[in-house]
């Protein structure tokens, strides 16, 4: 295949960037959309010119490391990673723009590179259960409705990796928040915090800029990992209950 | 924005089965517009019930575009940078037009109120302040541009109800699984056909002759 | 006797201390002293822990602010450690060279962790776990260690359940098991197929706690570079910024490593793409013991490579082979054939045939071996790669068994399989674009963990003083073959509840002389980093870097893969010193120092793989038997069985750095002999 590609180059976070074009031939179907862009920086290296920076990790679909917007969606065409995309969704003679994630708070660190820490810091406002190391009761001690922890392990699949972000037009995270806020919500363990956990998280990604929900549904569309637009709902409710209840 | 926006749907819900008073002739339309003032009476002063829900609407409405104006401000923030490639997969067109026609809906209303509400302007022949709200309706409806105006703003008004009756419940947190989802989706489409759907009758009926002096 | 008695004091030791004979590495290494585990504990293995928890010194949590500790890797240990450690009251330090710690590689374990919780009531228990890890370990752990792990894992699962780690619930809300590769109880705890995520998950968020808290500090897209070893203590690190390229210095009482196994060295495995040996090869670099480098983790169910541009491997949790059957045609004609065609009497279930009590559930290495002769034999399946034989020339063979999904959605309905099993099939079908409802799948075997790692005693702390190693990156738990779902349970267990319970004896001497900016170690471990940076810069050559850790890995893989020989290993050996060479001759890395630069990050790694390869290959090389991972062809059974030779290698390799040997230096080899008291050795059947 060959293919010709328009890709952001951006020399560092404060440097301009513009989109620049490269062809590239000898593709091949069974090659991963990352491993593409490691033939065309093989070809880059070879001619002298600085490799395209790009994340990458696990090539597996789990780490939630790579990211890039393909030809306009988040992660491409496919329901999945852009590690996980493959040539074969693709034709030869196709013409394929390459962005990184646009959001204030996930500025660009160089190239398709964006700095994604915002999210550590909304799991840092109440993203988790307090239990101290030790501290736990025997496991099957508490019982979980199978059919809760079932909704619990669904959307605890997040992969923290920004496409709901990339996708909404209103630039929001509102779909990885809620997904921490259902996954916890729905285990018993997770109920003492449950209240200010949803405060705290909300109120921690709107002061990093993120934006507000209007319930577009561009970010479940493009998740990877199908976390369902009802747990956007799910942590409007949780919010209710708890400004109800002087959280 | 949610609850806001249900007052609306309310409203606009009550607002279309009044509009629907004119297919049973003057009469019956005109007495219906004058007995929504005596409302209430004599608990309440005259105008009373009418005032209350002017007043109501106006801080629904102060809510409503204060909220519309901090989400798009913020959603201008949070993304400076546009792509250059994008495409919407997830969303429905009423789902992105709620700002624009949002906008669209807003300086209709602020016409409609002119024409048959504050100043009574008689777009047929320029004059102002008629004591007669049947005539008025006809005569306006008469001239084929007003109904136009009318229908587009129906349309938006029908966007607007689609993705505002889902986007309401799923706010207040009411679609907690993939059923109330596809419920409260349902719920959009059957609220803005209904609602634009009625409104829209009465000027048709109008403009073809079923409704006339 | 007397290794023996040194240990165990009052107790029986039910082996000889071994004498090695053989000496194939012979003029690759020098011998040196004895190794000794100071720390190893005594009595009755069922108390050694508890004992050793009671006498370790406490330290007053006044006292606990004051004493700082740094954690390189966010993994399931490191990650664990800094939230317990944090919780306790430390100041810690967090480093993970990815821009998030929820992304280490623990991530990427799909089937489960071991827990002998006994909840199936089918004869489970701490001293069955414990048997079992060391059995498949082929009797090369320690058995103190192993037993600590067996003891602590139930906790594990009862902290991650607290923490809200969903696993797995059967329909009355409590905890379901499965049973997993190489065992026969059912005491896996698991989260569908993403496992590790969910607990890697939950060790994160706890850690976020107490970043949220105050007592951790992270430090995402830094890279640990040195060790600062300051009066023969670990004192600090080096680390890149690798946004801003700054080289920093931090300073700590005690150093963690935490960063994972080097499986990368192979090219292929199904490591991430930035794993990496660097962290752990620098401290080796410093004087750390590097221990049974070449106990390699092969893993039987892995997507087979599809050609050159491949980047890496993906795994497939071997709990497929709980319903799936493994089999090749039994006529090497049949092999490009649609498999649903080939008929049931050819088909040739070979795990079945040759191991009839286990079948397809034998251990990882006996997997692995056996679809790897089937392939030797012109039997494997799939589409012809090209390889370089062991003789140097290119041929194409089939990389590929089936596994056959057929009768399981016989069994239990296709709705059924998919529960179990969905998402690991999608994964399947969107890398192969294959459908395996209905085709069979291929796997091959492909390197996924690695047992050896830093040399540690019994509290986790390496021969340098204040620098503790935790998780893969350490030797201590696995012998030479992991079993199935205890990379989970070793993670943890040393993160949550080893660690913090021996680190506290070492800082209990605190609090410890302040090392300044400017000491001369600390001013000599920066301009060493900083001259390598500009090394790497200068060199200027025609080279890429992938290019060479390419060759490097087909090297690896060729000669020190799944079989090894000597005449192979001597060869590996001679081609790695000449890459190494050229590499630093010939190597071409663009950019600047002082920005974002991923090919930078990578020469340091590969820089560092290039000489770690050879001492796999040396250990390998002396290591004339077959154990676990580590399969020498000249050590085998007449029916080609792993033959262990207990009376010359019950031992840890555990080796000191000596030098670049392309500069002259050699490794010194220093033993620890393995003396088992509470279990005896046997050779391993699973037929």
């Amino acid at each position: 295949m060959k293919l010709t590609l328009k890709i952001w180059r951006q020399a560092g976070p404060t440097a301009e960037g513009a989109i620049k074009t490269y062809e590239l031939d000898g593709v091949s179907k069974d090659m991963s959309f990352l491993e593409m862009l490691d033939l065309l920086n093989e070809q880059l290296v070879t001619q002298g010119e600085e490799p395209v920076a790009f994340d990458s990790d696990c090539r597996e679909g789990i780490c939630g490391m790579c990211s890039l917007m393909i030809n306009g969606q988040a992660h491409g065409p496919e329901v999945t990673t852009t590690c996980q995309l493959h040539m074969r969704s693709f034709n030869d003679g196709d013409t394929i723009t390459i962005e990184p994630w646009r959001a204030e708070p996930f500025p660009v660190l160089k190239d398709l590179i964006v700095d994604r820490s915002a999210f550590d810091r909304i799991i840092q406002a109440g993203g988790y259960i307090s239990a101290n190391t030790g501290s736990a009761p025997e496991a099957n001690s508490v019982p979980a409705p199978r059919d809760k922890a079932m909704r619990a392990f669904n959307v605890a699949t997040c992969i923290g990796c920004g496409a709901c972000v990339a996708a909404c037009p209103n630039g929001s995270a509102s779909l990885f928040m809620g997904a921490k806020i259902t996954h916890l919500g729905e285990l018993p363990q997770g109920q003492p915090e449950r209240w200010s956990r949803v405060v705290d998280m909300v109120g921690q990604h709107d002061a990093e800029g993120f934006g507000g929900c209007t319930n577009i549904g561009e970010c479940a569309a493009a998740c990877p990992k199908e976390i369902p637009l009802d747990v956007i709902s799910q942590l409007n409710k949780d919010l209710r209950t708890a400004l109800k209840n002087g959280h | 924005m949610a609850v806001s926006g249900l007052l609306f749907i309310a409203f606009v819900l009550g607002h279309m089965y009044g509009n629907l008073k004119a297919f049973s002739g003057e009469e019956s339309f005109n007495e219906y517009a004058h007995h929504l003032r005596e409302l209430g009476e004599p608990m309440l002063p005259h105008e009373g019930f009418l005032w209350i829900m002017r007043v109501g609407l106006i801080v629904a409405l102060l809510a409503h575009v204060g909220a519309a104006v901090a989400l798009w401000k913020r959603a201008a923030k949070a993304r400076p940078v546009k792509y250059v490639a994008k495409k919407n997969v997830g969303s429905s067109l009423s789902s992105r037009t709620m700002r624009w026609g949002g906008l669209t809906l807003l300086a209709f209303v602020v016409w409609h109120l002119l024409n048959f509400t504050i100043v009574k302007i008689n777009p047929s022949n320029g004059e102002t302040g008629g004591e007669n709200p049947y005539a008025l309706l006809v005569e306006t409806f008469d001239l084929w541009w007003m109904t136009i105006i009318y229908l587009v703003a129906m349309l938006a008004l029908a966007f607007h109800l689609h993705h505002g009756t889902f986007s309401s419940l799923q706010t207040l947190g009411l679609t907690n699984s993939a059923a109330s989802r596809a419920r409260a989706r349902a719920a959009g489409w059957v609220v803005a056909i209904v609602i634009a759907g009625g409104f829209s009758l009465v000027p048709l009926s109008v403009l073809v002759g079923i409704i006339e002096k | 006797m007397a290794a023996g008695t040194h240990y165990l004091p009052g107790l029986t030791p039910t082996n000889e201390a071994p004498v090695q004979k053989s000496d194939d590495a012979a003029g690759f290494y020098q011998l040196g002293e004895k190794l000794v585990d100071e720390k190893a504990p005594t009595g009755p293995i069922a108390e050694r822990w508890t004992t050793r928890k009671f006498e370790n010194r406490l330290v007053n949590p006044a006292n606990r602010r004051k004493l700082s500790i740094i954690i390189v890797g966010t993994g399931l240990a490191g990650g664990a450690a800094a939230a317990t450690l944090g919780e306790a009251g430390y100041n810690v330090k967090s480093f993970c060279y990815q821009d998030s710690p929820r992304r280490a590689h623990s991530i990427a374990a799909q089937g489960g962790i071991n827990a002998a919780k006994n909840y199936k009531e089918d004869g489970d228990s701490t001293y069955r776990l414990f048997y079992d890890t060391v059995k498949g370990g082929d009797y090369r752990a320690r058995e103190s260690n192993v037993y600590r792990l067996a003891e602590v894992s139930a906790n594990i699962i009862d902290q991650c359940v607290a923490q809200g780690v969903p696993f797995a619930r059967e329909y009355g809300g409590l905890l379901d098991n499965r049973s997993f590769g190489g065992v026969q109880v059912s005491r896996t705890f698991y989260a569908r197929g993403q496992t590790g995520q969910q607990l890697l998950l939950g060790a994160y968020q706890a850690m976020e706690r107490q970043v949220a808290a105050g007592t951790v500090e992270q430090f995402t897209r830094h890279e640990m570079l040195e060790l600062i070893v300051v009066d023969g203590k670990a004192r600090g690190i080096v680390a890149r910024d690798m946004v801003t390229g700054a080289i920093e210095t931090h300073l700590a009482d005690v150093v963690v490593l935490a960063s994972g196994g080097y499986g990368n060295v192979f090219y292929l495995s199904t490591n991430a793409m930035g794993s990496n040996v660097t962290a752990a090869w620098r401290a080796h670099r410093k004087g750390a013991y590097m221990a049974n480098p070449c106990y390699t983790q092969i893993h039987p169910t892995c997507i087979p490579v599809t050609g050159s541009h491949q980047s890496k491997l993906t795994l497939m949790s071997e709990s497929l082979r709980n319903d799936g059957r493994i089999w090749v045609p039994k006529n090497a004609a049949d092999c490009d054939k649609d498999p649903r065609e080939i008929p049931e009497e050819d088909r040739d279930y070979f795990l079945e045939r040759i191991y009839p009590s286990f079948g397809n559930l034998v251990p990882r290495d006996i997997a692995s071996r056996a679809a790897k002769y089937m392939c030797d034999e012109g039997r494997g399946v799939g589409p012809q790669v090209a390889e370089v034989g062991a003789d140097g020339e290119e041929r194409l063979v089939r990389r590929g068994v089936y596994l056959d999904f057929k009768d399981a959605i016989a069994r239990l309905g296709e709705d059924a399989v998919r529960e179990k099993y969905d998402n690991l099939f999608d994964m399947y079908e969107r890398i192969t674009g294959e459908n395996p409802y209905q085709v069979p799948m291929r796997i091959y075997p492909a390197v996924h963990y690695v047992m050896g790692g830093l040399w540690v005693d019994y509290e986790l702390q390496s021969n340098i003083e204040g620098l503790f190693v935790a998780g893969e990156a350490n030797f201590s738990d696995h012998g030479a073959n992991r079993l199935g779902a205890s990379a989970l349970m070793q993670g943890l267990a040393d993160g949550y509840f080893v660690l913090p319970n021996t680190i506290r004896e070492y800082l209990a001497d605190g609090p410890f002389e302040p090392v300044s900016e400017s000491h001369p170690a600390v001013v000599e471990a920066l301009e060493s980093v900083q001259e390598r940076v500009n090394k790497f810069m200068s060199v200027n050559g025609t080279r890429s870097v992938e290019s060479y850790h390419k060759e490097l890995g087909s090297i690896m893989w060729e000669y020190c893969g799944m079989e090894r020989t000597e005449e192979g290993l001597k060869t590996a050996i001679q081609k790695i010193r000449d890459l190494r060479a050229d590499f630093w001759k010939n190597v071409k890395v663009l950019g600047s120092a002082d920005s974002l630069n991923q090919d930078l990050e990578k020469a340091g790694r590969v820089a560092d793989f290039l000489e770690l390869g050879e001492l796999m290959c040396i250990d390998a090389l002396n290591r004339r038997e077959s154990c676990g991972g580590h399969f020498r062809a000249e050590s085998q059974t007449e029916d080609g069985e792993a033959l262990r030779h207990d009376d010359e290698f019950a031992y840890v390799a555990a080796w000191e750095w000596g030098g670049d040997s392309n500069e002259g230096g050699q490794p010194v080899l220093h033993k620890e002999d393995l003396i088992y008291t509470a279990i005896e050795m046997k050779q391993r059947s699973y037929k």
